[in-house]
């Protein structure tokens, strides 16, 4: 049963991209696309349930289910199935029919290897899994083949490539520190290292984390390692940077967690997480400052996902099991929410025809449904209370204070506060300053494909805001008991 | 047989083709022509197979001997060919600007090898390895880490940047074979063949590169900022 399911998972969209390469035709790679990512979130759904009782592993124990990579892949097959709605509706406005099978041939790719990478076993495939993920998502970044498209493919692939290899480094050292222990051949998968972390030495141990954190930390978008991604969220099709940021994020952002449990299990509580936690502040620190000066309204968005990295991030820095379980419902609000913002910075790009703020004016009064549904996604980003994200960032400072990182939670609360008037005043702007000169030629219409994924992504959103089963509690309190740590 | 008791003489051949490899290194520190850049990565390639070679025989893992052939056959013949393939297409031969001349940046690439051996022999020390080959790969691995990072920031042509990639590669493979021989094969071959996936990534990339963005060299990259 769990391994059909994540067999299927595996299957679907590739046998989608596969055929919508072979019949070659638009629409019927648009709804190949879309039926593959609806069947993908309908196995991803029972995953977490599944996970229960677990870990299990499948296929010579190359495949690992457990907590936490169910739940990623939830939050990944989410975004999926959005954006593959709202690329229906996105993509045909671009013009260019022809490249389209090949476009969604290159989607579905990405979906599988993103979905995939959260279940591999042995660290070293899942440093593959994660260096393909750039691979094919590089050709979606440079889709639109304009300058700006490939110089930020360029960036995209070289950084993250330069990066990744940090993360090998560390994986090797980490192999090494083994070897002391088991012998010299052993299979390098999280449960094993997990098991010996106690008698691995530190001087090996803490240098393969911090090389591990660093490599994927720049798949992350931990800054300073983030320089690629506002350049690549920016640039990409509206569908691939809501995929960046929901789902390719979130799935590297696994590796840094299984490596923080194997630094737990060897009891090593002070310098893995102090440098997480740093980190996190960083990445929040330059989101914000990034946030308030931003032209570009996808830039705008991009810079948005590297403050909630940050977020993250402090919370699995902070650790114990509020830091976690609040991190990891941060993880699944992120993803809807910053879907629902790049659908709706997409849309406003393609129907204002400018990437800057400044030509995007009283988008509320154009179209007042889009720019109802975008507003409250901008309201929720910002973590204001009554939507999902509020309550996710109270859970993880109240994490912070459990585990004696008081000062962190204050700087990221000044931080927060920072990104809502920053973020929120380019909304103002947006909706509610007066269209002057020239500039103002009645928009494009947005079609209801686009429409209908930002309302589903705010449902969830508001849902989750005011009711949050216990059920969903005890699941994520146990990710954090797996993870382990101080206070748990 | 582990790296701690090996006989004098095949501790030195470890030595000797390790240090040979970090010095190919350094020729591409000093050059411009990016064809110099390539045939020191070939070069360097056959050492590290050489290398396999040598712990496959001394050490006794047969498997290394499949991994050398397939090393020679990835990294020393196919990838240099396409590299060389996308060197003849494009019309850069040579690095016209550089920011570090290259005799400083052979200064520099001497620092970093010091830095890498400070950071080694602590290590070293920490695992009473000091005096062994261990020292000497960790050092070489985290040299040719160093290294291809300095050639990323300092060399700006495509080229040399794929390069400079894999040469970050190069340096963790060579410690592999060294400190964790025994590492599962399939683990090498994947990564192996994830490296030719990667490299036909960047040869497409740079043709697209030339005729999008009009240029192969990184300094005029610099249209999306802030």
């Amino acid at each position: 049963m769990r391994g059909d399911l994540l067999l299927a998972i595996a299957l679907v969209p590739a046998i989608a991209g596969l055929l919508s390469l072979v019949i070659g035709r638009p629409r019927a790679a648009e709804y190949l696309n879309l039926l593959a990512s609806v069947l993908a979130l309908a196995c991803a759904l029972p995953l977490p349930f599944l996970s229960a009782g677990g870990p299990y592993y499948f296929l010579k124990s190359y495949i690992l289910l457990d907590g936490l990579g169910a739940w990623v892949v939830l939050c990944t097959a989410l975004v999926y199935f959005l954006s593959s709605l709202f690329a229906v509706g996105y993509m045909r406005t671009l013009g260019e029919d022809e490249k389209l099978p090949g476009f969604y041939a290159l989607f579905a790719g990405f979906a599988l290897t993103t979905l995939i990478a959260p279940l591999m076993n042995n660290i070293g495939v899942y440093w593959i899994a994660i260096e393909l993920t750039t691979l094919v998502s590089t050709f979606l970044v440079g889709f639109e083949r304009t300058a700006e498209c490939m110089e930020a493919a360029w960036k995209y692939i070289m950084i993250v490539s330069a990066g990744i290899s940090l993360a090998l480094l560390g994986t090797v050292l980490l192999y090494w520190a083994g070897t002391f222990v088991l012998g010299p051949t052993y299979s390098l998968t999280w449960a094993t290292l997990a098991t010996i972390a106690p008698k691995l030495n530190p001087a090996v141990l803490i240098p393969a984390f911090l090389l591990a954190l660093v490599g994927y930390g720049t798949k992350v978008g931990l800054a300073p390692m983030h320089t690629w991604l506002p350049d690549a969220h920016s640039e990409s099709p509206a569908p691939v940077s809501a995929m960046l940021s929901g789902a390719l994020l979130n799935a590297a952002m696994v590796g840094i967690v299984r490596f923080l449990g194997i630094t737990n299990a060897a009891g090593l509580n002070g310098v893995p997480h102090n440098v997480v936690v740093i980190f996190g502040l960083a990445s929040l620190g330059i989101g914000a400052l990034f946030i308030v000066r931003q032209e570009g309204v996808k830039r705008l968005m991009a810079y948005s996902s590297v403050e909630h990295m940050g977020v993250i991030a402090l919370g699995f820095g902070f650790g114990g099991p509020f830091g976690i379980a609040g991190a990891l419902f941060h993880m699944l609000n992120h993803s809807l929410n910053k879907s629902l913002m790049f659908f709706g910075a997409g849309s406003a790009m393609r129907s204002y025809g400018t990437r800057e703020m400044a030509g995007i004016r009283e988008f509320g009064r154009y179209f007042p449904r889009a720019g109802a549904l975008w507003l409250a996604g901008a309201v929720s980003i910002t973590g204001a209370p009554v939507f999902a994200l509020f309550l996710s960032e109270i859970v993880i400072m109240h994490g912070g204070f459990a585990q004696a990182y008081a000062w962190a939670v204050y700087a990221m609360a000044v931080l927060l506060v920072i990104v809502f008037i920053g973020f929120l005043n380019h909304f103002r702007a947006m909706y509610y300053e007066e269209d002057y000169g020239a500039a103002a030629i009645a928009p494009k219409p947005i079609s209801a494909w686009c429409v209908a994924p930002m309302a589903l992504a705010l449902i969830p959103l508001v849902l989750f805001g005011f009711w949050w089963p216990n059920s969903i509690w005890s699941f994520l309190a146990s990710i954090a008991h797996a993870v382990g740590g101080p206070g748990s | 047989m582990s790296i701690h008791a090996l006989p004098p003489l095949v501790a030195s051949i470890f030595s000797l083709l390790a240090i040979a490899a970090l010095l190919l290194t350094f020729v591409m520190l000093g050059s411009r022509w990016l064809n110099h850049y390539l045939y020191a990565f070939a070069a360097e390639s056959w050492l590290i197979a050489g290398l396999s070679v040598t712990v496959g025989i001394y050490a006794h893992y047969p498997e290394l001997l499949l991994i050398a052939l397939l090393t020679i056959l990835f990294r020393g013949l196919l990838l240099p060919y396409l590299i060389a393939r996308i060197i003849r297409r494009q019309a850069v031969s040579y690095e016209v600007h550089v920011i570090l001349q290259p005799s400083s940046s052979l200064v520099a690439g001497a620092a970093c090898v010091v830095f890498a051996l400070v950071i080694a022999y602590h290590i070293g020390s920490q695992l009473e390895l000091v005096g062994t080959v261990a020292v000497i790969a960790l050092t070489v691995m985290l040299a040719m880490k160093l290294i291809g990072f300095l050639m990323l920031s300092i060399r700006h042509e495509a080229i040399s940047q794929v390069l400079g990639l894999l040469i970050l590669e190069n340096g963790i493979f060579l410690g592999a074979q060294v400190l964790v021989p025994g590492m599962p094969m399939l683990l090498e071959i994947v990564i192996l063949f994830d490296l030719l996936v990667a490299v036909a990534c960047f040869g497409v990339l740079v043709r697209y590169l030339a005729s999008a963005a009009g240029t192969t060299s990184s300094l005029d990259l610099n249209r999306l900022v802030g």
